[in-house]
């Protein structure tokens, strides 16, 4: 393994600077001996092993490639972790065919309040923008899942943390819009660290923006599904999150108001083992169920059919 | 109210101490010499500490506009419902939990008619503060709002809400009860009420916490608040990873009353009395009544569907992108 044969020659972080192995007791044991101090290998001739082959999981440790968890719907095969995936991820799990539309593609941030922090807001957006095609932490497809007609908003957390802002807020109105006007059942894919810092107050008022098309999706009779991933937070439990007609969760996924370091601040004390992980939600009655992402498609289309029916 | 030498005084409130000082000290002079007559350097000091109010509150930065909120003295919200309203009757429990110290409310008679108030309730003193937990509600405490709003909505009574909170209570047993789920459903709920809603941030507008019973057809601001998504010092402790930055987190959030009218978040500034609400309770209150009543009487012949339609837009038109 790659990272034993590191380990070996004391260049990570872990072993002693003399590059000196680490052998159990001591000198005499050693079998090999380095002589030459430094890693002599020119740059040039250095192997790099192409990024993205292999994949570990976080919760156990496993290795498999990552065509292997791609087939496994990025669900680790020993220990059913539920890797965090984003929403080209979700769209082609749950969309017949990988088949959909992408809905109101073009709305992008605007730095309106002009905010910097460790960085300007605006130069964020751009880093992001260079790196990747998203617009925003927030993408609407529709398309067929299982054969069923649903619009689908699923959240990217690569893009500032998946958080809420203005853009999220406009295309979930639209979403709902576009629900009504087409009778679809809504089904929004969270995966947020809550409301974005930079848009201020806009982003607060975001929630009660969400919220009251909710309730015109409510009114218009249509079933909406809130599909809770790891980690959501902050002002998406504190709106739409929570109020699904249906609120289900991936297994093992972090949800809550408050983020667990807050709570351990406040509270001086260390938190209970699954404390806010979905299991811990659906034991306080906050979810409806839980879903493994095998099941998810399938689990989907059934609810939709048992709406129609 | 408490009275000089009780007050207290912020650091940018010295220089109004210096005075009550000087005042003091002339007071004493005039007891030793009651022959001379101090009468009229009294009335100047006197003059000279209401200047000084209103020089302070014009050139406040947006940090000690923050920490005017949430100045010790400052009125909270049972305070203005006694000096505005008659017949207050406080109702309490979420009929679930318990009831939750930090969320108050009731019906009272404001102006000749019946209202229902709710509002975040802080202690005015350390074990008030620790009773109200420094107004940080649990969910009940939200639940509670919301009994309290679907009452007001039943025998059709207008609500306003007195907005005063540092944010909802971050701990281990509110999660376990759903915060996220309670304020959630309070947004819901207040867009689509039938009666109307008048919502006033009287001290600390924080996050989700104030908008679980901030959604309404007016939003206003008293002059000395904030209202944003979160309080400057954990901003600065997120985006800039250190407790240091809350003067500039407060400046880049454009947190204060002006700032939120300007965005057009806010529907109107209600004008504090000079120097703060802490400075004259009665007259404090008696500028908020004024505000609540007229903007109630504004809203409160729109029929209830037109008046919930308003609602929803008016919130829905909140937000900038580009496309």
């Amino acid at each position: 393994m790659e990272q034993n044969d590191e380990n070996y020659l004391g260049i990570t972080g872990n072993t002693p600077s003399s590059g000196q192995p680490q052998a159990e007791g001591g000198e005499q044991r050693r079998w090999f001996r380095r002589f030459r101090k430094g890693i002599t290998t020119s740059t040039a001739e250095k192997k790099e092993t192409p990024e993205g082959l292999w994949n570990k999981c976080p919760e156990c440790n496993y290795i498999t490639t990552t065509t292997e968890l791609e087939e496994n719907l990025y669900v680790c095969p020993r220990c059913n972790y539920h890797h965090r995936i984003g929403s080209d991820e979700y769209f082609a799990i749950l969309f017949d065919n990988n088949t959909y539309t992408e809905l109101f593609g073009n709305i992008k941030s605007k730095d309106f309040l002009g905010f910097t922090d460790l960085k300007p807001y605006r130069q964020r957006l751009d880093e992001i923008y260079a790196k990747s095609d998203l617009k925003d932490s927030m993408r609407v497809a529709v398309g067929n899942v299982n054969g069923k007609e649903i619009v689908i908003a699923c959240m990217d957390f690569e893009f500032i943390g998946g958080s809420l802002g203005s853009v999220m807020g406009e295309k979930f109105s639209r979403a709902v819009d576009y629900c009504i006007e087409h009778r679809l059942p809504f089904l929004v894919i969270s995966k947020s660290g809550g409301a974005r810092m930079m848009e201020s107050a806009f982003s607060l008022m975001q929630l009660a923006k969400t919220s009251g098309k909710l309730s015109q999706l409510s009114d218009a009779k249509l079933p909406f599904i809130s599909l809770l991933t790891d980690p959501t937070f902050g002002g998406i439990t504190a709106s739409f999150g929570m109020l699904g007609d249906l609120n289900i969760a991936e297994p093992g996924a972090l949800i809550g108001f408050a983020g667990p370091r807050v709570i351990k601040e406040t509270i001086k004390k260390d938190l209970p083992e699954g404390f806010q992980r979905s299991e811990f939600l659906l034991e306080h009655g906050f979810l409806d169920f839980i879903v493994d992402r095998k099941q998810l498609k399938d689990k989907i289309s059934l609810l939709i059919e048992l709406f129609e029916k | 109210m408490p009275q000089y030498p009780n007050r207290q005084f912020l650091d940018f409130e010295q220089p109004i101490k210096e005075l009550y000082e000087q005042i003091d000290q002339t007071k004493k002079l005039a007891a030793k010499n009651p022959k001379i007559n101090y009468e009229q350097t009294l009335q100047q000091l006197e003059h000279s500490i209401l200047e000084k109010r209103h020089e302070i509150t014009g050139q406040l930065t947006p940090w000690q506009r923050v920490q005017l909120s949430r100045h010790p003295d400052r009125p909270y919200t049972l305070k203005y419902v006694e000096k505005m309203s008659t017949s207050f009757i406080e109702l309490h429990g979420d009929r679930n939990v318990r009831d939750d110290k930090a969320m108050v409310g009731g019906f009272a008679e404001l102006d000749g008619q019946t209202v229902m108030f709710i509002g975040q309730q802080k202690g005015a003193n350390t074990k008030l503060r620790q009773l109200r937990n420094f107004g940080m509600a649990n969910p009940e405490g939200y639940r509670k709002a919301l009994r309290l709003m679907k009452l007001a909505e039943k025998f059709n009574k207008p609500i306003i809400t007195l907005i005063d909170t540092p944010g909802a209570f971050p701990g281990a047993e509110a999660e376990e009860r759903g915060q996220g789920e309670a304020i959630a459903r309070n947004i819901y709920e207040m867009i689509r009420l039938k009666v109307p809603v008048i919502c006033v941030i009287i001290g600390e507008g924080a996050s989700g916490g104030a908008l679980g019973i901030g959604v309404g057809d007016r939003v206003l601001m008293m002059e000395n608040t904030w209202y944003t998504v979160i309080s400057p010092e954990n901003c600065s402790s997120i985006l800039w990873r250190s407790w240091e930055k809350k003067e500039v987190a407060a400046e880049q959030l454009k947190l204060t009353s002006k700032d939120m009218q300007g965005f057009g978040l806010v529907d109107e500034i209600v004008p504090e009395p000079e120097g703060g609400a802490h400075w004259n309770y009665d007259e404090a209150a008696q500028l908020l009544k004024e505000a609540i009543i007229r903007n109630l009487n504004e809203v409160k012949d729109i029929p209830a569907e037109t008046r919930i339609e308003q609602r929803i837009e008016k919130f829905g038109k909140m937000g900038f992108w580009e496309e």
